[in-house]
């Protein structure tokens, strides 16, 4: 850092010193901490120290023992695996449907952007909880054989709806069906947001629509499309719970049915809290890095990430590593800027 | 190339009319670029030269005239006198025979400016990679840049991402070469090394129609200046004719502001 300093100053032909100016105060600031930090405090009491009679003796009110027994229970870890199971394929089935409603809906075919408007109104407009129970008793009671063959002509294979319509497949079917409707909304915004003259210079270079659509529009307009994706999938991982119409025993399912023969609901609701912020918590440091990926090309150098941030900061405590080394020095110049005499065109 | 496609003209506009809406832009353009040739556009804004430039390869449909390149109608295909409209995948091949450079590049920003030259070639003339990565570097080369082949285009000035696209559209070894206004949004600074790629690009022989204000650029490359105004040509000619003689009161009126 300071041989930075001096060597800057070494260049400089007549550098002035550095301002030294006394900072502004910020008492705000200090109010607040204290206001927060009481109410901090207070938050913390009630969850470790209230108490409730319970039985013989003084029970935490929160019921942190019952919490811990069933956190990492049997039935509560697989309904975590199938809430996440049914996340990722309903997110599939959503992304990839999202993707094919929004390419159609701005077709320049009237047919196919009719049906895709036709399927927005219908998924957006009818409650989930509907819809996907409507997938599990409605179908198999409506079309009670489904078949493969030619329409109005002969069929060649036949299933029983009962058979292949089981709770799992019609709790994915719903979900990723409903997904897809607000997913093509979102990536329509995306390739609305990519200038029209990458259009033009795709199509001056003798690409069709699918393949500037591929290889020019989606990735650019991935940028638009990931940060609601990420809340898109944050919400499907709750909105799994639904799925109870459909009779698959997710981990909202699981807790529901211990606290029934427990009668320990508040604690069990906690299990199925905290199993939703860990899931969550995941997914947000999975975005972080899509989010970066696509990034590149739009800023000049993408910013360390938080976790290279804090190698750095370690790194400058400690003995620095080889690989570290070029990683400080990014950061001091970074902070310092480059100069006048910076190389970046 | 055969005797026949030597004969036709590169480009050929009968009677071209355009218009957008109620937007009459293009009122009866007949205008005649040989292979080989360089034609410069000028005239002020709004007199239908880049409607007329994107007309040539499609990017815009004409009402009425007949448009053909190297001899055949653009966008259209006449059998037992009347017209049939392109299928898409061909009015596709058809783009890529001709290189378009535009005003403010529209590079691909998700890809490096080697990326961006490879990217035709390799996804639509289906070139296997590594000879596409050869072209291109050549490529990058020829306009100066052989050293920037990795630096995506926000790490690029103007002039050097402008030097790119014309090694994009150079990639795709096109017969015709589009340029419209490649270096208006320039800073005045970097407008010279664009220009030099483009005379070098004519010395070659590329035949080019160009959309400019650089009026030293047209007096030195062009063989054939064409002044057009309100959606018609007012004088077409010798550079030396047209920019330092001209006949009409319309010319003479626009060259006393931008010379």
């Amino acid at each position: 850092m300071t041989e930075y300093h001096e060597a800057a100053a070494g260049t400089a032909v007549s550098r002035p010193p550095d301002i030294k100016a006394v900072p502004v105060r910020h008492p705000g600031r200090w109010i607040a901490v204290v206001v927060i930090a009481v109410l901090a405090a207070m938050m913390v009491h009630t969850l470790v120290f209230s108490k409730v009679q319970r039985g013989n003796g003084n029970e935490s009110r929160f019921g942190w023992a019952v919490v811990g027994d069933y956190l990492f229970s049997h039935q509560i870890l697989h309904g975590v695996l199938v809430t996440v199971e049914l996340t990722a394929i309903a997110m599939a089935i959503g992304i990839v449907g999202g993707v094919l409603l929004a390419v159609m809906r701005l077709s320049p075919n009237p047919v196919l952007s009719g049906v895709s408007w036709l399927y927005l109104w219908f998924f957006r407009g009818t409650p989930l909880i509907v819809q996907i129970a409507f997938w599990y008793v409605g179908i198999s009671f409506l079309y009670p054989q489904l078949s493969l063959g030619i329409p109005f002509g002969p069929e060649f294979a036949h299933y029983s709806a009962n058979d292949l319509i089981v709770p799992m497949v019609a709790a994915s079917i719903g979900l990723g069906f409903n997904e897809a409707a607000y997913m093509a909304e979102i990536v329509r915004a995306g390739i609305l947001s990519v200038d029209e003259g990458q259009h033009e210079a795709a199509s001056s270079l003798g690409m069709t629509r699918a393949l500037l659509m591929r290889r020019i529009v989606l990735p650019q307009a991935m940028r638009v499309i990931i940060p609601p994706t990420g809340n898109e999938v944050i919400s499907m991982l709750k909105n799994t719970s639904l799925v109870f119409a459909a009779g698959v025993v997710d981990v909202y399912y699981a807790q529901q049915e211990i606290s029934a023969t427990t009668y320990q609901t508040e604690p069990m609701l906690l299990v199925a809290c905290l199993w939703y912020l860990a899931l969550t918590s995941v997914l947000m440091i999975g975005q972080y890095y899509i989010e970066r990926h696509y990034a590149r090309g739009s800023v000049r150098e993408l910013p360390p990430t938080p976790l290279q941030r804090f190698k750095s900061l370690v790194g400058r405590r400690n003995v620095l590593p080889p690989a570290t080394v070029d990683l400080e020095a990014q950061a001091v110049l970074g902070g310092l800027g480059r100069g006048p005499g910076g190389q970046h065109l | 190339m055969s005797a026949t496609t030597a004969r036709a003209p590169m480009v050929l506009a009968e009677n071209v009319h355009k218009s957008f809406g109620a937007v009459h832009i293009l009122r009866g353009i007949d205008l005649q670029v040989d292979a080989g040739q360089v034609m410069v556009l000028v005239g002020p804004s709004g007199s239908g030269k880049t409607t007329f430039l994107r007309c040539i390869n499609h990017l815009e449909k004409i009402n009425s005239g007949r448009l053909c390149v190297d001899g055949e109608l653009v966008g259209y295909r006449e059998r037992n006198g009347r017209l049939h409209e392109l299928k898409d995948a061909e009015v596709c091949r058809k783009r890529a025979e001709i290189g378009m450079v535009f005003q403010h590049f529209n590079l691909f920003p998700h890809m490096t400016a080697l990326e961006n030259v490879m990217e035709a070639p390799v996804r639509v003339k289906k070139v296997p990679k590594e000879q596409a990565k050869a072209t291109a570097e050549r490529l990058l080369a020829q306009v100066g840049l052989a050293d920037r082949a990795g630096h995506y285009p926000s790490q690029l000035s103007g002039g050097q991402k402008q030097r790119v696209a014309i090694a994009r559209a150079l990639a795709m070894e096109p017969k015709l070469m589009l340029f419209d206004e490649p270096t208006s949004a320039l800073d005045p600074e970097l407008v010279g090394e664009v220009l030099d790629v483009m005379k070098q690009l004519a010395k070659g022989g590329m035949t080019m129609v160009v959309v400019t204000h650089e009026m030293g650029f047209a007096r030195e490359v062009a063989d054939e200046v064409v002044f057009m105004d309100g959606g018609v040509v007012v004088e077409r000619g010798k550079p030396n004719d047209v920019l330092v003689n001209p006949q009409h009161e319309r010319t003479k009126a626009f060259l006393s502001k931008v010379l």
